[in-house]
């Protein structure tokens, strides 16, 4: 005798129960987005977003986390490297692009964007020689060109030890260590050597990555570092902030002027008070070889880009407003992490340029110049 | 029992309608279960198809530009926009080869103590300690084999290896030049360390799998542990064997931070495995954040393709050598 009771009878009420259920489900599913929106909606009010270079990045981000405790805006910057920042930018899904490589007059024309330079730092060779203290030999521009061309091999070769007549250098190879990945690094540092070298100019040329004759690739500024710090006899060249931390022995520089300079802040900032800013549009000076006793010959600037005329003029502002306070009140978070603000003159420029380009859909300017 | 009949007729007529119903639903779920499944595979080949056809139309400018020329010149020029892969695919191939060589011998080796000869109390904690190995992920061992592992080899090994082989005509070039420490050998020895788990446990997996009854009756003919190992496990498993070298083989080709770490990354082709080099992996994560212009940019994702046809091939070498072994077994 079968059994009365039918064990699936009971779905009927089960699929009732289910349809009930996901009613509610997409009832909450509902207002769970209509609150995300919302909140979206709100943040992006006050959420400037940035994209680009990497060099600045950790400068970016302490100003931003300085800003958002004073005003409660902040700023959302993705290091992906300057090619990242202007595509980005190009494509309009950030407020503001960085690079470390200044645009052209003419992109900056065609494109409808706005340059101006935000912070410095200093780029310093370093060198790994027993007995051979931080600061203690000089190179000059065109010996350092050889050196990265593979013209010099030894490190007591004439024309290093020309420049160091007091100093017993080794007869040890040169191991010569650069970045593999892209870097505004390199694009400064092959900047400055084809200022000095026309061999370098023809032979390699300037770009974020290069077709190097010589040496080793290493990963970012660290990995430079790291492989100087473990291979004797080794040239590298490092941003001035991984110097000091990995204690690595610089070397001082002959600079425009024919003096021998020691890479400091000082030396930075002279650079940049001494380049002549409205000589390329868009402040696109790079500040390799600039005149000055003081100038340190391998100076690089970092730049920002942004809409003359932005869709979304609010957003805009309140980055021109980030970018002031960081001008003004962000000098001592530069030097804590061994950035180089840039000098007064400069950053007046740099404003009444933001005040009389950067204008809203009606034609108003965004920033309005306070003091 | 009236009772019961009219029960049992309510029922019958009742019944018919709700079985067809249920065997209906049953019906459908296993619709719905196959065309789950379908859509699942389905789903691989349209990622698969959709990522060649991305690459391709990546890398169409690159190849326009250059055509064939692109595989085989060694330029890598950002700065005049000249490029070539030979460079990076010849240290991807030199890397992978001088890692198989060590790790496929080495693995087996393994695999063959923890099944054959190894006491049980030990098996355990290797065969742990192999997968452990598995799990490291790949940025560590490139910090590892920056900071520690390259160090060492400069220090030792390498002046060693050029001191020895010296003399010796060949040998002399494959280990010339001065002893940087990171380099193509250098990059080789680490992915050895990383592709060692998967042929190990694998091979491990499917000796395990040899019936014992084929092994007891080798070793009760006299047969020897070699001979056993040799003529009658590795003939049982050669299938699951390669299969696992070719996993390994896949990890070795593709594996990117370890590599980068120590390779050295310069865009040359030299004899000396001392020497620097790069591989494609290297080369694109290297170079694509900061690739300003559409010819570089296509350019790195033209490597991509090149390695994606690269492990290609050799799937395809893979299956060729599986079926001529099969037919030869036939």
């Amino acid at each position: 005798m079968p059994r009365k009771e039918w064990p699936f009878g009971r779905k009927v009420d089960c699929s009732i129960h289910r349809k009930a259920l996901s009613m509610k489900l997409s009832t909450l599913a509902l207002t769970a987005a209509v609150a995300l929106t919302g909140a979206a909606s709100s943040a992006l009010a006050a959420e400037i977003s940035g994209a680009g270079a990497t060099f600045p990045y950790p400068i970016y981000a302490k100003w931003a986390d300085a800003y958002k405790k004073e005003t409660g805006i902040g700023l959302n910057y993705q290091s992906i490297g300057s090619g990242g920042g202007i595509k980005q930018i190009k494509a309009r899904t950030v407020t503001f692009g960085a690079s470390d490589a200044p645009l052209t007059g003419k992109d900056l024309d065609e494109t409808g964007l706005v340059q101006f330079p935000m912070v410095m730092g200093g780029i310093v060779p370093v060198v790994n020689l027993e007995g051979i203290k931080p600061g203690q030999i000089v190179l000059d521009g065109p010996t350092l060109a050889k050196i990265y061309l593979g013209d010099i091999t030894k490190w007591d070769d004439a024309a290093i030890q020309k420049l160091n007549a007091n100093v017993k250098l080794p007869s040890t190879a040169i191991a010569i260590v650069h970045r593999s990945d892209g870097s505004g690094t390199t694009y400064n540092f092959a900047y400055y050597l084809a200022d000095v070298s026309a061999d370098w100019k023809s032979k390699v040329g300037v770009n974020t990555s290069l077709q190097w004759p010589v040496g080793i690739g290493a990963k970012g500024n660290e990995g430079v570092a790291n492989n100087v710090a473990n291979t004797k006899g080794a040239i590298g060249y490092v941003e001035y902030a991984y110097a000091l931390q990995n204690k690595l022995t610089h070397t001082r520089m002959i600079n425009k002027a024919g003096k021998a300079v020691e890479p400091t802040s000082e030396a930075f900032q002279a650079a940049a008070a001494n380049a002549n800013w409205k000589s390329k549009p868009g402040y696109g000076v790079i500040l390799a070889n600039q005149p000055g006793d003081a100038s340190w010959p391998m100076t690089a600037a970092t730049w920002i880009l942004l809409y003359k005329q932005p869709q979304d003029a609010a957003v805009t502002g309140e980055a021109l407003r980030f970018f002031a306070w960081s001008f003004d009140k962000g000098d001592k978070f530069a030097d804590e992490l061994h950035y180089v603000p840039m000098p007064d003159n400069v950053v007046k420029d740099i404003k009444a340029t933001w005040a009389s380009e950067i204008k809203d859909k009606s034609g108003k300017a965004v920033y309005q110049v306070t003091n | 029992m009236v009772d019961m009949t009219a029960e049992g007729a309510a029922y019958s007529v009742a019944e018919p309608p709700s079985r067809m119903k249920i065997l209906n639903r049953l019906r459908l779920t296993d619709t719905a279960f196959y065309w789950l499944t379908r859509l699942a595979a389905i789903g691989v080949l349209i990622i698969l198809g959709g990522a060649i056809v991305a690459l391709i139309d990546g890398s169409m400018l690159a190849l326009r530009e250059f055509g064939f020329s692109f595989l085989y010149t060694a330029h890598w020029n950002p700065v005049t926009e000249k490029f070539g892969a030979i460079a990076p695919i010849y240290g991807t191939l030199v890397t992978s080869l001088i890692a198989m060589l060590i790790a496929v011998p080495i693995g087996l080796m393994i695999a063959v103590f923890l099944t054959e000869l190894c006491p049980a109390s030990l098996r355990r904690p290797i065969g742990i300690a192999i997968e452990l190995l598995a799990g490291i992920p790949s940025i560590i061992y490139g910090i590892w084999g920056l900071f520690v592992f390259a160090p060492f080899l400069q220090r030792t090994v390498q002046p060693f290896l050029i001191d020895v082989f010296g003399p010796i005509p060949v040998l002399s070039t494959i280990f010339a030049g001065p002893p940087y420490g990171i380099g193509m050998l250098t990059a080789g020895l680490i992915l050895a360390i990383m592709v060692l788990p998967f042929i190990t446990s694998i091979s491990r997996d499917v000796f395990e799998s040899v019936p014992p009854v084929l092994k007891e009756a080798a070793y009760g003919v006299g047969c020897t542990t070699w001979e056993v190992v040799r003529y009658v496990v590795l003939p049982y498993t050669r299938v699951g064997v390669i299969g696992g070298v070719m996993l390994g083989l896949g990890r070795a080709l593709g594996e990117t931070m370890a590599v980068t770490f120590v390779i050295g990354n310069a865009h040359r082709i030299s004899a000396s495995t001392l020497a620097p080099g790069t591989t494609i992996s290297a080369t694109i994560a290297n170079e694509f954040t900061e690739a300003v212009g559409d010819l570089y940019s296509s350019s790195l994702v033209a490597l991509g393709l090149i390695l994606f046809v690269i492990t290609f091939i050799v799937l395809a070498i893979a299956r060729y050598m599986l079926m001529r072994l099969e037919r030869k077994a036939a």
